[in-house]
């Protein structure tokens, strides 16, 4: 088949990056361990859905394993405003990305693996998969109290979360992942996951937030490699397959045709940002100016990432009524995104009277709109 | 894709035929009237329930959280319908038959129940019924002999669809290895036997984007005497061009451009353009260029103009000024901050550089990368974007000569910069060198700046640039 026989070839690259564990896996029907070298979340989730659309997975498992840079992934059906620190993310230049599956928000670096299990659509089993990973880590340090909830998460000592699920069917197939964490930022992890955005309404998807621990916090010896490699090989005995882990490059179109599409495809804003289910913005601010304090009551629709509707409440005269109504029909249709407001916001200032007073009054206003996105 | 059907009622099998099958809501009230010639439904395809299926799991119930087709639409089997969501599992429903969306049983967000109706689906009447259950065939007509086997001593089970699919690619039915309930053959059933012939894998769904290559050893090369004899003849065909108009909205940050440029359009332009030699300059650069990597500031070209824009302006303050709209008055503005135009993934916008007048090269220099690189993150901040009083278009790293740049208000002037081109000069002696050119193309409004004062403002700021050493004389 040709797949078996492109990845063999990337193979023979993957030698020099990865020995010895880059030997092909076997030829025969029945499974496939792969490992992404990539540690771009977007190239990695483009891997999951090249497989889910594109691999015939009638008689064979796939198991990917891979880790990623430091990025948030959000669930098919969640608000990004409403499940993460959006301004925090973009400053410490951490990705956003949403995956394909359902389920709630998780916080991705190094320190954390992430598995997912292919099977063909009958072949569904979520528990299964959890439990294949609590015996690999038991196999690896007996002493660890690791269990699975009904919740389809696993828990060290019976209170904190170490891992997360997620799955997605389609017709033919389905893939369930998860992550593990080994030895991940928790500082970072809980800041960024924590959503300073008020009078958010949605029917989006919420995530259960929950207390984490690191492996590695219960034992120091533990790295991602030996995770990694005690899952692979407790999957090999399972389903009776070689145990070598072929690595994947997620950016070679020969291997993976059309990958790249894909990736790209996953970083668009309308992927990301412009899937949010419907929400609506009630909230209120005070500005602060020269001496005194202004109360300003700010309504806003958002549908597909875009402001549909928009209702800025300031205090009589305090900016001219037709400037008011320009910034609200300009920001009417635009996206609910901070550069896109900043850089609307700028340009409408051109047209405005110049005024020093005036145009310090619209840049307050305009920022504080702007710490609402 | 969506399989567009052309709608004759023309089968004999209905009765209704008397009717034209139009489908507009005229046509059903007609049919009403007419009670007593109606024997069956007033459409003309059959309307099935599409219920939803096992999810697995002992999963009973679902949230509707994506609809991806809407009433009305045309569907072909494999199309997706809708996303529906249980449990951290997103599960992507796709359309067992072609036809027509008829009725959508459940609004977004809420629940939906296995084993219950799900859409409403009008099936084409012209491809015979396809209800849920598959059709054991009947005594087969003459042309479809072939695709009915019986196979110890079972028929074979599949819709007309992929009975049709199978009879399209010329297979039998009984070499093919069937995968749904009972062996019964299914879509991707064909579709797998096809790809394991041709030794590709070819995805179920008919939007994949895969071409698999095929073998060598496929392609049969015609024998060389039967060439010889064929003479090709150019088959003249319609050519069909399926692409369709889009119309969207003009929203956000270009609505605010539309404004702006409207705006801008009413200043009375006048243009004047040039030639600089940047020999000088490029060798200067050269040698900067360590220095200032040294301290972590990336030097290009530009601080340089804009450094002496800011000499040229010192000389000439009413090109860094501003009209009011009832053009009875004009404000000389006392800091330089000189717009830098960039090419975003948005569109184009223009950060400043703050008080040029009292910054030295390299700090501009420095100034430009964070700005720079804020851009490119989409992370410019309102001051960054506001308070321009000046700007330079440097188009020509992306290419040009000449332009004709358009003044952004409510600034009076403004400069394009095109690319730096090797040419050949005469120098002095008359001889010819190797000079390195850019052409730059001013604008400005015509209403309080002349031509001699863009002309003087243009030759003072060439100068500084054609021999960078005289910037040093009037560096403050």
């Amino acid at each position: 088949m040709v797949l078996q026989s492109s990845l063999k070839n990337c193979l023979q690259l993957s030698c020099i990056l990865r020995t010895p564990k880059a030997v092909f896996g076997s030829t025969t029907s029945g499974g496939l361990i792969i490992q992404s070298i990539s540690n771009d979340v977007y190239q990695n989730l483009a891997v999951e859905d090249w497989i889910h659309d594109h691999m015939n997975l009638e008689n064979r498992q796939v198991l990917f394993l891979w880790r990623n840079s430091p990025a948030v992934v959000i669930g098919r059906h969640q608000n990004p405003w409403q499940e993460c620190n959006l301004r925090l993310l973009r400053q410490k230049n951490i990705r956003l990305a949403r995956r394909r599956s359902g389920g709630g928000t998780v916080y991705h670096d190094l320190g954390n693996i992430n598995l997912t299990f292919f099977t063909p659509r009958k072949k569904y089993e979520r528990m299964e998969n959890l439990k294949l990973v609590v015996k690999a880590l038991k196999a690896l340090r007996p002493q660890l109290d690791v269990r699975v909830t009904d919740r389809y998460d696993i828990l060290l000592d019976r209170q904190y979360k170490i891992s997360g699920t997620a799955a997605k069917l389609g017709r033919t197939a389905a893939y369930h992942h998860c992550t593990l964490l080994c030895n991940a930022d928790k500082f970072v992890l809980s800041s960024v996951l924590k959503s300073p955005y008020k009078g958010l309404k949605s029917n989006a998807t919420p995530s259960v937030p929950a207390s984490v621990k690191n492996l590695f916090e219960e034992d120091p010896s533990l790295t991602c490699e030996m995770l990694l490699d005690a899952i692979a090989e407790e999957y090999a005995t399972q389903h009776q397959i070689d145990h070598r882990i072929t690595l994947i490059n997620p950016a070679d179109e020969t291997v993976l045709p059309g990958i790249n599409n894909k990736t790209k495809e996953l970083q668009t804003w309308d992927w990301v940002y412009g899937k949010t289910p419907k929400f609506s913005v009630n909230t209120c601010f005070n500005m602060v100016y020269k001496d005194s304090v202004l109360d300003v009551k700010v309504d806003m629709d958002v549908k597909h990432g875009r402001i549909e509707v928009c209702n800025i409440d300031l205090p009589e005269q305090w900016l001219p009524p037709a400037l008011c109504s320009e910034l609200v029909k300009s920001l009417t249709g635009s996206k609910f995104c901070p550069n896109e407001t900043t850089t609307l916001a700028t340009t409408l200032l051109r047209v405005c009277p110049q005024d020093d007073e005036l145009h310090s009054r619209w840049n307050l206003l305009c920022e504080n709109m702007i710490m609402l996105m | 894709v969506c399989i567009h059907r052309v709608r004759s009622c023309s089968s004999i099998r209905f009765i209704k035929s008397k009717y034209v099958c139009v489908f507009d809501k005229s046509a059903l009230k007609f049919s009403h009237q007419q009670r007593l010639f109606r024997t069956s439904a007033v459409s003309c395809g059959q309307i099935v329930q599409f219920k939803l299926s096992d999810i697995g799991e002992g999963i009973t119930e679902v949230t509707v959280k994506e609809w991806y087709i809407k009433e009305g639409d045309s569907v072909s089997q494999f199309d997706s319908i809708c996303e529906v969501q249980s449990d951290k599992a997103s599960v992507t429903i796709t359309s067992r038959y072609d036809g027509i969306i008829r009725k959508l049983h459940y609004n977004l967000d809420e629940i939906a129940y296995v084993g219950k109706p799900l859409v409403d689906i009008e099936i084409d009447s012209s491809k015979g019924v396809a209800p849920e259950e598959d059709v054991v065939e009947t005594p087969p007509m003459s042309h479809e002999e072939h695709t009915h086997q019986e196979i110890k001593g079972h028929k074979t089970l599949a819709t007309p669809a992929v009975r049709r699919l199978a009879m399209e690619n010329n297979i039998k039915l009984s070499e093919v290895v069937g995968t749904g309930k009972d062996n019964r053959i299914l879509k991707e059933d064909i579709l797998n036997y096809l790809a394991k012939q041709t030794g590709a894998i070819l995805p179920p769904s008919p939007k994949a984007e895969i071409i698999p290559p095929l073998p060598k050893s496929e392609t049969v090369p015609a024998a060389p005497k039967d060439k010889a004899r064929k003479i090709p003849v150019p088959v003249s065909r319609p050519i069909v061009f399926s692409g369709k108009d889009k119309t969207e909205p003009i929203t956000g940050f270009h609505k605010a451009m539309v404004k702006t440029m409207s705006a801008a359009l009413k200043i009375p332009h006048f243009g004047y353009c040039d030639e600089i030699d940047l020999t000088q300059l490029v060798q200067l650069r050269e040698e900067l260029k360590p220095l200032a990597q040294i301290r972590g500031v990336k030097l290009s070209f530009m601080p340089f103009f804009i450094k002496a824009a800011s000499l040229g302006l010192l000389q000439y303050p009413i090109l860094n000024a501003s009209l009011d709209e009832s053009c009875q008055n004009v404000t000389y503005k006392a800091s330089h901050n000189i717009g830098v135009a960039m090419d975003t993934e948005q569109g184009l916008i223009v950060p400043n550089v703050k008080n040029v007048q009292v910054c030295s090269v390299f700090e501009i220099a420095s100034e430009l990368n964070r700005l720079q690189s804020l851009g490119s993150a989409g992370q410019l901040g309102t001051n960054d974007l506001t308070g321009g009083t000046f700007t330079l278009s440097n188009i020509g790293t992306i290419g040009g000569t000449y332009a004709k740049p358009v003044i952004l208000p409510p600034e009076v002037a403004i400069g394009a910069l095109g690319k730096i081109q090797v040419l050949p000069r005469f120098n002095g002696k008359g001889e010819v060198f190797k000079a390195q050119i850019m052409n730059v193309s001013w604008s400005a409004d015509h209403r309080i700046i002349d031509g001699a004062t863009m002309a003087r403002f243009s030759n003072l700021w060439k100068s500084y640039l054609e021999n960078p050493a005289s910037m040093l004389l009037d560096l403050k």
